[in-house]
């Protein structure tokens, strides 16, 4: 039978607790349609039966490094969703270009394709100088791909059609090096960078930032830990900072809405105004 | 459809959401079921066609103004309502949350697809268990038929397009091998399904 159809969700409930109890990392705000697909995905690539995969939790701390890993979505393009970078480009980068300094914070940033496109823009603007990106995710195997800032050279064709789609100044390959099948980010690119862990369940706000994009991450929570997340952005932001969000995340509570202004309604794109 | 097993009227009965699913030759049937939907529909429909985001896509506006029914791009995080359409939106998979909102997942696509069929049937039958009426259409890869055996073991009611009649036939031939299937009907009986539903189903939302 798939495993899909053993895995109930009284089971999931019951991983979840089992990881809150085990290793303190707290699921309970994450959506459990998702997090049901996620834990399946893993048993399939681990061929895991649901018993393995709870004893392999509380037995094997190694394993859950790589429960970790594949539980969260590690989904990611650079210049995903083009339209979006366009307006970064064109409606948030002119306004930042006064300011002395930028500060980006990615969060939930993956294997760092968002950070460095946001980096990208920065230095076709000619802002980079004076910006520093931090890129955070709650897990540090995919953070350590971010840093090294190396990627499978295949995947280039769709992230440079995505970056021509953006309205690209130069081509994508001025900012790497190909060697073998990997593409290697340029140095210049990650001198102003930082990537740690952060989890946006139980960490607070570390730093005040000129922009905070996180994208295609709220929609793995629930409604409440949704609110609570956005809330840490607007204490992380600057008066006048923008917020950035999925183009299927929105800021819905209304006392939350009225603090920002819209800046691009299609791309989500926010204003915190007081 | 007066020939109908009382199995199969006591699920139509119970119901409590309707899933489409359809891909290559299945948007045309699709269309037509629903701009032929009542406004007094019971049961709040979930469709999931493939499609790409490169195409910037106008059939949810196209059904909301010409249909009886509201019909809409699923948000995140939305409550499921009677009387309301939600297709899945280009590059996400559309799930169902216990508390009966919509949530949406860009995890990797399924056979190729997102959103795929398998997840938002798999999903909505965690939630509404045997209350579901599932419809799998004409489709050129095997998505769908996974979510069909799931529906189907927790007894909900699955339908599948004829193969003989559907455009390609890949689809819900696939799902007719996988599962043990409660109806295989040509595109009037699906039709003739829809408006028993709308006649003796129970549900008050």
């Amino acid at each position: 039978m798939p495993l899909n159809n053993l895995l109930t969700l009284e089971l999931v409930e019951e991983i979840i607790d089992l990881v809150r109890k085990v290793y303190g990392f707290d699921f309970g705000g994450y959506s459990r349609a998702s997090l049901k697909r996620r834990m399946v995905r893993i048993m399939i690539l681990k061929n895991l039966s649901v018993f393995d995969l709870k004893s392999q939790i509380i037995n094997d701390s190694d394993f859950f490094e790589e429960f970790l890993l594949e539980i969260t979505v590690n989904v990611t393009e650079m210049f995903r969703d083009a339209g979006f970078y366009k307006a970064v480009r064109e409606k948030v980068l002119p306004y930042l270009s006064s300011y002395p300094r930028i500060k980006v914070w990615n969060a939930g940033c993956s294997s760092g394709e968002e950070l460095y496109s946001f980096a990208i823009l920065l230095d076709e603007e000619k802002l980079y100088g004076r910006s520093f990106l931090y890129g955070t995710d709650i897990n540090s195997e995919v953070l350590e791909t971010a840093r090294k800032g190396i990627y499978d050279l295949r995947k280039m064709k769709q992230n440079s059609e995505n970056y021509i789609a953006s309205g690209s100044i130069n081509t994508l390959a001025d900012y790497y090096v190909a060697k073998y099948d990997a593409a290697i980010i340029n140095s210049s690119l990650k001198k102003n960078t930082l990537f740690s862990i952060h989890n946006l369940v139980s960490d607070s706000v570390f730093n005040e930032f000129q922009i905070i994009s996180c994208r295609n991450v709220l929609i793995y929570f629930n409604v409440e830990l949704q609110e609570k997340v956005l809330n840490l952005f607007y204490e992380s932001l600057c008066p006048l900072g923008f917020l950035c969000l999925g183009s299927k995340e929105f800021l819905r509570d209304e006392n939350l809405a009225r603090k920002f202004r819209i800046i691009d309604k299609t791309e989500n794109i926010y204003q915190k105004i007081e | 459809m007066n020939n109908l097993n009382p199995a199969i009227s006591a699920k139509i009965k119970n119901a409590k959401i309707l899933l489409i699913g359809g891909s290559a030759g299945g948007f045309a049937i699709i269309y037509d079921l629903l701009l032929r939907l009542p406004q007094s529909f019971p049961l709040p429909v979930l469709v999931v066609i493939h499609r790409s985001k490169k195409y910037k896509s106008v059939i949810e506006e196209q059904l909301d103004i010409k249909g009886k029914l509201r019909v809409k791009m699923a948000e995140d995080k939305e409550r499921i309502q009677k009387g309301t359409v939600y297709f899945a939106p280009p590059d996400y998979h559309l799930l169902v949350e216990q508390d009966g909102s919509l949530s949406l997942d860009n995890s990797e696509p399924v056979h190729y697809s997102r959103p795929a069929i398998d997840a938002t049937f798999q999903a909505a039958a965690d939630v509404y268990k045997k209350n579901v009426i599932a419809v799998l259409l004409s489709g050129a890869n095997e998505d769908g038929a996974e979510g069909i055996a799931y529906v189907s073991e927790l007894n909900g009611l699955t339908i599948v397009q004829d193969p003989q009649v559907a455009e390609v036939k890949v689809m819900p031939q696939a799902a007719i091998n996988k599962a043990n299937v409660d109806l295989i009907l040509n595109n009037e009986q699906i039709a003739g399904i829809m408006n028993t539903i709308n006649k003796i189903n129970t549900t008050i939302l």
